[in-house]
C-alpha cells in the first residue's frame, strides 16, 4: 500500500509511531519519517495509525491506480 | 432569458466532452488529475511525464531513502481516486502550439487539447563543468533514479563525501552522512547554510548545528574544480580559497532550474522564475494578458500573492503543489465567477541533525527577525520575521506545534514584533536584522516599481486552506 504524510500538518503527536512503529519513526523530538510503501500485511496497522492522527496528516491509497495505461 | 442557463449548459458540456492535457506527472500533475475527476470532468485526460515512473513523492529521497531504510522505488504517491487517464510516461513534452492547441512530444507525437495544465516543475542544477560532472562519484539529487544511485554510493562507504551547497537538500544529505557515520565536508558560497530561505541569523544556528554533528562546514568558499583519478573517479576538489578537499564522492546540491524551455515559442510569460499566472493558475501570455486555455501549477508556477504585496511568488513547496493543483484543476472546468484563488500561506519543513525545521509565510519577504519562544541554545525555538511593522513569516526548530499560532498572525497581518506569547519566552525579544542576501541583485531597484496594496486597506480576505 502507498501512503504519504503531509508533514506541513504533522505536529509530531506520535500516535502513528505508537500504533505502527515499523512504518512511522521520529528522528529527534519531532521529525517524522515513514515508509511510504509499507507491506500489505501492515495495512490494518497503518489504517489505524491514519485514523488516530489528530491532525489527519496521513493520506492512504483510496484507489489502486489500476487504470494506468502507458502508451509511450 | 438570462445568460445563466446557457453558461451552465456550456460548463456541463465542457466537463463531458473537453480534452485536457496535463504536462508533468509528479505531485501537482497527479493531484490535478484527481481533482478534475472529482469535479465531474469525464472528458479525455492525458498525462505526460518525462520520467518512466508513476508519480512519486520527493521529500523521502533526501532522507529515509538515503539512509537505506526505504528503497527509492517505494516512494510512489497514494492515489486518491481513479483518474482514467491516458498516461504518456517516459516521453518529454517539447513544445506547446497555442494556435493549433497541441502539445508536441519528444517522440514526434502531437496531443490535442482544449485546456492544458503546465506542471513540469523543476530539475536539479548540474555541476556546470560537464567533464567534471561526468566523473564517477559525482551526483545530483532530484529524481528517484538520482536517489537510488546516491544511496548505493553512500552504502559503499566513501572515505569522504563533499556536499556542494548548503541549502535544504545539501544540509539534509550532510545530516544523513553523519547518521551513517561518514565524514562529510560541506562547501557553501554564502556566509552560512540556509541563508537564502531563512536568512543569516538562522543560518548561523544551522551552521553550529552542522559543526556540532561533526560536519566539516566551509562557508564563504566556492568549489573551483573537481579532479578525478586515472579511472575517471572523483578524488578531490579545489576550493576558491586555494585549499583542497580529498573526497571520493561529491553531491552537487546547487538548487533547481524550472522546466520552461519546452515552452519557447509558445508566447507564454515563461522564464527563469517560472510561468507567470494569476492566483487562479491561468497562465499569462508574453504581454501579461491572461489566457483562457493554459493553466499552471506546482513548482513552475509563479503568481501574485495578496499577502505579499502582490509580488509574484514561485514556491517549490509540497503543499503548494497539492493545493495549487487542486485550485487550478477546479478552475480548468469552471467559469467566472466560480473560480477559486490559490492563496496558500506557504509552508515547508526539513528534518536534519535530529531537528525538525518548519516555516510558514515567506521569510525572505521579511527584513527583521525576533526570537519569540523557546531557547536557541537548546535548538528548540520559534522566530518571527517582520517587514514594515507586520509579521510575514515564522520559523520553528523543534517547536512545530506553535506554527499554526504564527500562521494565524501572518494571515491577519498582525504587528511585528508579535505580542509576547506569555509562555516559554526568551529573555530577549528584540528584533534584529534577519540578514537575507539582497533580492534580485544586480537589479535590486527596478525602473518599473511594483505597486503593492496598503496592508491597512486590505480588501481581499485571506482564509486558511480548505480541506
Amino acid at each position: 500500500m502507498r501512503i504519504v504524510v503531509d508533514l506541513n500538518r504533522c505536529q509530531a503527536y506520535a500516535q502513528c509511531v505508537f500504533l505502527a512503529h515499523e512504518t512511522f519513526r521520529l528522528t529527534g523530538e519531532e521529525a517524522l519519517t515513514y515508509e511510504p510503501n509499507p507491506d500489505d500485511a501492515r495495512r490494518l496497522q497503518v489504517q489505524r495509525a491514519a485514523a488516530a492522527c489528530p491532525v489527519q496528516a496521513i493520506v492512504l491509497d483510496r484507489s489502486d491506480g489500476a487504470e494506468r495505461s502507458v502508451t509511450s | 432569458m438570462t445568460m445563466a442557463a446557457p453558461i451552465a449548459e456550456l460548463v456541463r458540456d465542457y466537463k463531458a466532452n473537453a480534452r485536457i492535457v496535463i504536462v508533468g506527472a509528479s505531485l501537482a500533475g497527479l493531484r490535478a488529475a484527481e481533482t478534475l475527476r472529482a469535479e465531474g470532468f469525464t472528458g479525455s485526460l492525458t498525462i505526460i511525464g518525462d520520467e518512466p515512473y508513476e508519480p512519486y513523492d520527493r521529500p523521502p529521497l533526501s532522507k529515509q531513502v538515503l539512509k537505506g531504510w526505504v528503497p527509492a522505488d517505494h516512494t510512489e504517491l497514494p492515489r486518491l481516486r481513479h483518474v482514467d487517464a491516458d498516461w504518456r510516461l517516459g516521453v518529454a513534452a517539447t513544445g506547446l502550439d497555442r494556435d493549433t492547441k497541441h502539445v508536441r512530444l519528444a517522440n514526434g507525437d502531437q496531443v490535442p487539447y482544449d485546456r492544458v495544465l503546465i506542471a513540469t516543475g523543476t530539475r536539479a542544477r548540474q555541476w556546470p563543468n560537464p567533464t567534471e560532472a561526468a566523473l564517477e562519484g559525482v551526483f545530483a539529487l532530484r529524481t528517484r533514479d538520482h536517489a537510488a544511485r546516491l544511496q548505493q554510493a553512500l552504502a559503499a562507504r566513501p572515505s569522504r563525501v563533499l556536499v556542494i551547497g548548503a541549502g535544504f537538500v545539501g544540509s539534509e544529505v550532510a545530516s544523513v552522512c553523519r547518521e551513517l557515520d561518514l565524514p562529510v565536508t560541506v562547501a557553501e558560497r554564502g556566509p552560512a547554510p540556509l541563508v537564502g530561505p531563512l536568512g543569516g541569523v538562522i543560518g548561523e544556528i544551522a551552521a553550529e548545528m552542522q559543526r556540532d554533528h561533526g560536519v566539516d562546514l566551509r562557508c564563504g568558499v566556492g568549489v573551483s574544480s573537481l579532479e578525478g583519478d586515472a579511472s575517471g573517479h572523483v578524488r578531490r576538489a579545489q576550493l576558491s580559497d586555494d585549499t583542497t578537499i580529498e573526497a571520493d564522492m561529491v553531491l552537487a546540491a546547487l538548487g533547481s532550474i524550472r522546466n520552461v524551455e519546452w515552452l519557447e515559442g509558445s508566447g507564454l510569460a515563461a522564464g527563469i522564475w517560472g510561468v507567470g499566472c494569476d492566483a487562479g493558475g491561468r497562465a499569462f501570455d508574453i504581454n501579461g494578458v491572461v489566457t483562457d486555455s493554459v493553466f499552471v501549477a506546482g513548482d513552475v508556477a509563479r503568481a501574485p500573492h495578496v499577502l505579499y504585496e502582490y509580488e509574484f511568488l514561485a514556491m517549490e513547496h509540497w503543499d503548494n503543489a497539492v493545493l495549487g493543483a487542486e485550485v487550478t484543476a477546479h478552475n480548468m472546468v469552471n467559469l467566472e465567477p466560480h473560480y477559486y484563488p490559490h492563496l496558500l500561506l506557504p509552508g515547508f519543513w526539513s528534518g536534519q541533525f535530529g531537528v525538525n525545521i518548519k516555516s510558514v509565510g515567506v521569510p525572505p519577504f521579511g527584513d527583521e527577525i525576533a526570537f519569540v519562544q523557546g531557547s536557541v541554545k537548546d535548538r528548540r525555538f520559534a522566530a518571527a520575521y517582520g517587514h514594515r511593522g507586520r509579521i510575514v513569516a515564522a520559523v520553528t526548530f523543534n517547536q512545530g506545534k506553535w506554527l499554526p499560532h504564527y500562521a494565524g498572525l501572518i494571515e491577519r497581518s498582525a504587528p511585528f514584533p508579535p505580542p509576547p506569547s506569555g509562555w516559554d519566552q526568551p529573555d530577549d525579544l528584540k528584533p534584529i536584522p534577519a540578514e537575507f542576501p539582497e533580492h534580485g541583485v544586480p537589479t535590486a531597484i527596478p525602473d518599473v516599481v511594483l505597486t503593492g496594496h496598503d496592508p491597512s486597506e486590505r480588501r481581499a480576505e485571506f482564509r486558511p486552506r480548505r480541506r
